[in-house]
């Protein structure tokens, strides 16, 4: 891979830090008026997810990382592995269940997904931003009551549990923003 | 926005007009004469962290000057009295949100007065710009740079030594740093872990390292270490300004220029022409003087609270 001095520093930029793929989120240039001009970075560990405060002199560099983020189709899990395949090369990717950690509660087979790929295996899974998915158990729904406030816990289909207005009843469908874990509407 | 506009609103460049007019105003009415001195020089700046942008001159090497001091110096030299520069000046490789390679400074020399006596000129002439409603309310602070710097790492920065310092940045910083220089140690730590914690409102650090005096005469405390007369000026945690009871000695001058390109060649940089116009004027005599450079992007953008200094140019780098 190509190496990066700080000045090449862009927020989104893939890096090796520490033996550890990194993706770069800021990067701060500092100069004291007659002092050594150095960059103040703020980079994400895509292993750990951990936010790391680094300071590099200006001009160091560092390895790029072999890190591309590719849509794939999420095909099916035995279990043990999750599988993803590239639309167009039809290709399959076996993740990991530390990859797809954060992803699993929102995981419906056939759903679009982003994956990172880390020197070519998934790295980590990131799911459509928004799914409709079914509850599979909540309270009675109190019918007629749609336009007070209130809400009430229901998990859906792949075990995620989001707040739901106290309307809706087991078997509706919902949408749901998988950012935030917030409920966005009823899908009739 | 596209690029072909400038990045700062016809807002921001009104008020920018309104400055540089209030400055030349404020130094009419002191009798400081206004000097446009020469943006390009056969020499450039031996300083050994700031770098001068070259431009070729009927075949030969020409730089774009990283200050007007020297030329300033020569003219105090030749009697001009109290002078002050409001121009340009370039540095290469410098951008960011505060910096951009080419940007606007105000520097001025007051024969007879010492550097204290300037930062209280200053500290008028900042509250002076930054009132708008006649009521100013500036805050005004001044510190030593040892007890800002002993107030949060319980050092002496003047007696510490080098390991000590070097342990400290590699702490702060990263390890790299546990090769570094005095200054660029002191230099790290200050920038990282003083200067946001300084006080609102403007702030004077003075009495700056012995090994960071730049242009500064160099003192011994009644402690008996030696410090510089070098202070600087943070608005609102954001370093603006930099001064000096300035240094006379050319021998010591020549001693500091010679040093500095022996720090460039050990680093691989181009080794910088010295400048022996301003040694020249040095041994006719310079008047006993302080002199400060404001930087007027800085200030504008702290004036307005902007965050970038892409908002308070016409035009920088990035679009030109």
């Amino acid at each position: 891979m190509a190496n990066y001095s700080t000045n090449e520093f862009r927020s989104g930029l893939k890096v090796m830090l520490d033996n550890d793929p990194c993706s770069i989120l800021e990067n701060e240039f500092v100069k004291p008026g007659k002092g050594q001009a150095f960059n103040r970075v703020k980079l994400r560990n895509l292993k750990t997810g951990r936010v790391l405060d680094k300071t590099f002199k200006s001009g160091e560099s560092l390895e790029g990382a072999d890190v591309i983020e590719m849509d794939m189709q999420y095909l099916y899990s035995d279990g043990d592995f999750w599988c993803f395949m590239e639309p167009d090369t039809f290709e399959q990717h076996q993740a990991t269940e530390s990859a797809v950690a954060d992803a699993l509660i929102w995981l419906s087979e056939q759903d679009i997904c982003v994956v990172t790929l880390y020197n070519g295996s998934p790295l980590s899974v990131t799911p459509p931003n928004h799914v409709e998915l079914e509850i599979v158990e909540t309270d009675p729904g109190l019918r007629g009551d749609t336009a007070q406030g209130g809400s009430k816990p229901a998990r859906l289909a792949t075990g995620a549990v989001v707040k739901v207005p106290l309307f809706l009843d087991q078997g509706d469908m919902v949408k749901v923003d998988t950012r935030t874990g917030e409920y966005q509407g009823r899908v009739k | 926005m596209s690029d072909w506009q400038p990045g700062a609103s016809i807002k921001a460049l009104r008020r920018r007009a309104q400055l540089m007019s209030l400055i030349r105003n404020f130094f009419t009415h002191q009798s400081v004469m206004e000097v446009d001195v020469p943006l390009l020089s056969k020499s450039g700046v031996t300083d050994i962290n700031i770098d001068s942008i070259c431009a070729t001159l009927s075949g030969s090497l020409a730089y774009l000057q990283t200050s007007p001091e020297y030329f300033m110096k020569r003219l105090l030299a030749s009697g001009s009295g109290d002078i002050y520069y409001l121009g340009k000046a370039f540095r290469d490789g410098e951008i960011g949100n505060k910096h951009n390679p080419e940007f606007t400074l105000l520097e001025w020399y007051r024969c007879g007065w010492d550097e204290h006596q300037l930062m209280f000129e200053l500290a008028d002439l900042v509250s002076q710009l930054m009132d708008r409603d006649g009521a100013s309310d500036l805050k005004v602070t001044k510190i030593s740079y040892e007890d800002c710097f002993h107030d949060k790492f319980g050092l002496n920065p003047h007696q510490a030594s080098l390991s000590d310092l070097q342990d400290l940045a590699a702490a702060t910083g990263s390890l790299s740093w546990a090769g570094e220089t005095r200054a660029n140690c002191l230099d790290l730590m200050f920038s990282l872990k003083v200067e946001p914690q300084l006080p609102e409102g403007l702030v004077f650090v003075y009495d700056y390292p012995a090994c960071q005096a730049a242009l500064a005469a160099i003192t011994t405390t009644e402690q008996g270490y030696k410090v510089s007369r070098r202070f600087e000026g943070f608005l609102n945690g954001v370093e603006i300004a930099n001064g000096y009871f300035e240094l006379r000695d050319p021998v010591e001058q020549r001693r500091r220029f010679d040093l500095d390109n022996t720090a460039r060649q050990a680093t691989g940089k181009p080794v910088s022409n010295i400048d022996t116009k301003l040694l020249d004027a040095m041994h006719s005599g310079l008047p006993a003087c302080a002199g400060v450079a404001l930087g007027l992007d800085r200030l504008l953008m702290s004036d307005l609270e902007l965050k970038s200094i892409d908002q308070v140019i016409p035009f920088s780098w990035l679009r030109c």
